[in-house]
C-alpha cells in the first residue's frame, strides 16, 4: 500500500497513459477463468453446488408431507367423511362433519373479532406514520407475530374459560383472534401505505374529513391487499390446534345446546380418531 | 366525437351541481363521525399494546398461587409428581432450550443457504442459460420463465410454513421416526460413549423433534434473510466484482457481513418460533421428564407439557401449569423482543445508508 501512495505525479501519469493504451496490461486472463483447478474458483463452484443442494433438500419435506397426505388420506376420501359424525371407538366409517362445522364457526367468530380491530389499527398506523404510539403499536404487533399459540390458549383459558366457567367456542375464537391480529394489522398497514399519496391528498384537497378519506378512498383502494392479509390469517387460524385443546375442547357430536363446540382440525384426530385416513384428511383440509 | 359530447355532458352536469353541497365545511354530524372514527382507530391501536400487557398480567395473576407455594424452587426442581404435589420444570426448560438451539443450528444453516440461493438468482440464471441454448431467452412467454420459477421457488419455501404443525407431527411419527431409527441405533451401537448417542431411539425423542422443528423455522429464517440480502445496495456487489472478487468471495466478504443484522434478526425470530412450537413437539419429543443431552432419548418441552397436561389438569394443577406458561412467556417474549429490535435497527441502518 505504501508503495501505491508514494507515486509521484509523473509516475502516475505514465501509469495512466499505459493504462489508457493497454487497459488489460498485466492481467493474466488464464487466472480469471472459472476453472476447477484454481482454488479460488473451485471454492466458488463447490459452495454454489452446496447451496443449491441444501435448498432442494430443504424442500423435500414439503413434498413428502403432501405425498403422505394425498396418498394415505386420499384412499379414504368419500362424501360421508364430510357429513357424518366420527365413529364410535372400534367402528369403521363415519366422518368429521362436526369438526368442519366447528372450525368454520370458530374461525368465523375470530375473524369477526379481529378484522375491525386489525384493519382500523392498520389505518391508524398508515396515517400516523411517525408518532410514538404508532411505533409502539407496530413493535407490539411484530412481537405478537411470534407469540406461541399455546400461550394464547392458556390466556383464553384464564380469561374466558375460568371466568365464564366452561369451555366454549367463544374462548377458542378469542385464542385464535390473538394469533390472527398481528398478521391483519401488519398486512393492512402495508396495503394502506401503498395507496398513492396523491389519492389521499386529493381527497383531503376536496375537503374530505379524515374518516371520509379513510373509509371512501384508502380502504377501497387497499382492499385487495387487506383481503390477502385476512386470508393468510384465516388460513393460519384454521390450522391451529394447540390453543383449542383447552378452550373449546372437543366433542364428537353436532353443536350441543350448552355452547360447547365440537372441533376441529387435529384435535379429535390425533387423540381420538381410529382411522388414519380420516385423520389425515382432516388435517389436509385444514392446511 | 363521442369524447367531445361526453365532455359537454360532464360540463352540463357540473354546472347543474349545487355548489353549496360541495363547497361547505363538514357538517356537525360529519365532524362528530370523524372524531369518533379517529378515536376508534387510536383506541384499537392502543389496545394492541394493552393486549400484550393483558396477556402477561392474566397469566401472571393465575400463576400467583403456585408462585407463592413453590417459589423459585419450581424453576430448578427436577421432579414432576402431581400425587406428591412436587413440581419442578428444570427438565422442561432444558428440553425447550436444547431442542430449540439444535433446531436453530440446522434450520439456520439450511435457511441461510436457501436465502443465498434465492437472492443470487441461481435458478433463474440456470433456466436462462438453458433457454439461451434454444434461443428462447427473448421469447415473450418463455423469456419470463426464469422469473416465474424464482417466484415459484420462493413461494414453495414459504409454503413450508403453511403446513399446520399437527401435520408435521404426524409426518414425524409415521415417516421420520421409522426412517431414522436404524441409523440412530447403529450410531448408538458404534459410538455409544459419546454423550449425544448415549441411548437408543425407541420411538419419539429429541432428534425427530429437532428435525421437524428445524423444518418449521426454516421459512422464517429464509424469508427474513432473503429480504436482508436483497436490500444490500447493488453497488457494493458491483464494487466487489469490479475488484476481481469471485461470486463467493463477494457473498462471504461483502453481502453476508452487510446483511448480518437482518439475518441475525431472522434467526432470533426463528428461535422464538421454535421455543413456542407446541403440537409437533408434543407428538414427537416423548414427554419424558428427563434431563438429558442424548439426541435419541425422549425429553419434554414447556409447550408440550402445557399441551399434554392442561386438558386433564385438576384445579390444583392449573396454577402450576400457569406458572410454567409464565416462564415460557418470559423466554419467548424476551427472544421475540430482541429479534424485533435487531430487525428494526437493521432496517434503520439500511435507510440511513
Amino acid at each position: 500500500m505504501s508503495k501505491d501512495n508514494s507515486f509521484s505525479r509523473k509516475e502516475l501519469n505514465s501509469a495512466d497513459n499505459e493504462l489508457v493504451q493497454n487497459p488489460f496490461a498485466g492481467v493474466d486472463f488464464a487466472e480469471l477463468e472459472l476453472s476447477l483447478y484454481r482454488p479460488r474458483t473451485l471454492f466458488t463452484i463447490i459452495l454454489s453446488c452446496l447451496v443449491t443442494v441444501m435448498t432442494f433438500v430443504a424442500l423435500i419435506p414439503l413434498f413428502a408431507v403432501l405425498w403422505m397426505l394425498i396418498w394415505r388420506g386420499g384412499q379414504k376420501l368419500s362424501l360421508a367423511l364430510f357429513t357424518e359424525l366420527p365413529p364410535a371407538p372400534l367402528e369403521q366409517g363415519g366422518g368429521f362433519g362436526n369438526a368442519i362445522i366447528g372450525t368454520v364457526i370458530m374461525v368465523g367468530l375470530a375473524t369477526l373479532i379481529t378484522v375491525p380491530l386489525g384493519v382500523l389499527t392498520g389505518v391508524f398506523l398508515a396515517q400516523a406514520q411517525d408518532s410514538k404510539l404508532a411505533g409502539g403499536v407496530r413493535f407490539a404487533a411484530k412481537v405478537l407475530t411470534g407469540f406461541p399459540s399455546i400461550l394464547a390458549g392458556v390466556f383464553a383459558y384464564g380469561a374466558v374459560v375460568l371466568a365464564m366457567g366452561g369451555f366454549s367456542a367463544i374462548a377458542g375464537a378469542i385464542a385464535l383472534s390473538i394469533l390472527m391480529l398481528p398478521t391483519i394489522i401488519l398486512t393492512s398497514e402495508s396495503a394502506i401505505a401503498m395507496v398513492p399519496a396523491k389519492m389521499k391528498e386529493a381527497a383531503i384537497g376536496i375537503g374530505a374529513t379524515s374518516a371520509q378519506t379513510a373509509l371512501m378512498v384508502l380502504l377501497p383502494t387497499a382492499m385487495p391487499g387487506i383481503l390477502t392479509g385476512i386470508m393468510l390469517a384465516v388460513a393460519r387460524a384454521a390450522g391451529e390446534t394447540a390453543p383449542l385443546l383447552f378452550t373449546a375442547l372437543f366433542s364428537n357430536y353436532w353443536i350441543a345446546t350448552n355452547g360447547q363446540v365440537e372441533l376441529m382440525p387435529g384435535c379429535p384426530s390425533p387423540i381420538r380418531s381410529n382411522s388414519p385416513g380420516q385423520r389425515r384428511w382432516c388435517l389436509f383440509l385444514s392446511s | 366525437m363521442a369524447s367531445a359530447s361526453s365532455k359537454a355532458q360532464l360540463r352540463e352536469e357540473v354546472a347543474s351541481w349545487n355548489p353549496g353541497q360541495i363547497w361547505q365545511a363538514p357538517t356537525q354530524t360529519q365532524r362528530l363521525l370523524d372524531s369518533a372514527f379517529r378515536r376508534l382507530c387510536v383506541g384499537f391501536a392502543a389496545f394492541t399494546i394493552l393486549l400484550i400487557a393483558w396477556l402477561v398480567l392474566e397469566i401472571a395473576f393465575r400463576a400467583m398461587p403456585a408462585f407463592r407455594e413453590h417459589g423459585l424452587g419450581f424453576i430448578y426442581g427436577t421432579t414432576w409428581d402431581p400425587n406428591k404435589a412436587q413440581y419442578g420444570i428444570l427438565p422442561e426448560i432444558w428440553g425447550t432450550l436444547y431442542t430449540s438451539l439444535l433446531a436453530l443450528v440446522v434450520g439456520s444453516a439450511f435457511g441461510v443457504a436457501a436465502a443465498i440461493f434465492l437472492s443470487e438468482g441461481y435458478l433463474g440464471e440456470f433456466v436462462f442459460k438453458i433457454l439461451k441454448r434454444g434461443n428462447l431467452h427473448a421469447h415473450p412467454v418463455w423469456g419470463k420463465l426464469p422469473e416465474r420459477l424464482e417466484l415459484l421457488l420462493k413461494n414453495l419455501i414459504e409454503l413450508l410454513a403453511a403446513v399446520p404443525s399437527v401435520v408435521y407431527g404426524l409426518w414425524g411419527l409415521f415417516v421420520i421416526i421409522p426412517m431414522i431409527r436404524p441409523a440412530c441405533n447403529w450410531l448408538h451401537a458404534q459410538f455409544g460413549w459419546i454423550p449425544f448417542f448415549s441411548t437408543t431411539l425407541s420411538g419419539p425423542g429429541v432428534l425427530p423433534a429437532v428435525f421437524v422443528l428445524s423444518i418449521m423455522i426454516l421459512p422464517t429464517i429464509t424469508a427474513i434473510s432473503r429480504d436482508a440480502l436483497a436490500s444490500v445496495p447493488p453497488k457494493l456487489r458491483m464494487a466487489a466484482y469490479g475488484l476481481g472478487a469471485t461470486r463467493w468471495e463477494t457473498i462471504l466478504g461483502v453481502l453476508l457481513p452487510t446483511a448480518a443484522r437482518g439475518i441475525f434478526g431472522g434467526i432470533v425470530l426463528g428461535c422464538g418460533r421454535a421455543l413456542g412450537e407446541t403440537m409437533a413437539l408434543a407428538m414427537l419429543v416423548g414427554n419424558a421428564n428427563r434431563l438429558t443431552v442424548s439426541l435419541f432419548s425422549p425429553a419434554n418441552t414447556l409447550a408440550a407439557l402445557l399441551a399434554n397436561s392442561f386438558p386433564e389438569a385438576g384445579a390444583k394443577e392449573i396454577p402450576v401449569l400457569m406458572y410454567a406458561a409464565l416462564i415460557l412467556l418470559a423466554i419467548t417474549l424476551v427472544v421475540n423482543i430482541v429479534g424485533a429490535l435487531v430487525l428494526e435497527r437493521a432496517a434503520g441502518k439500511a435507510v440511513a445508508r
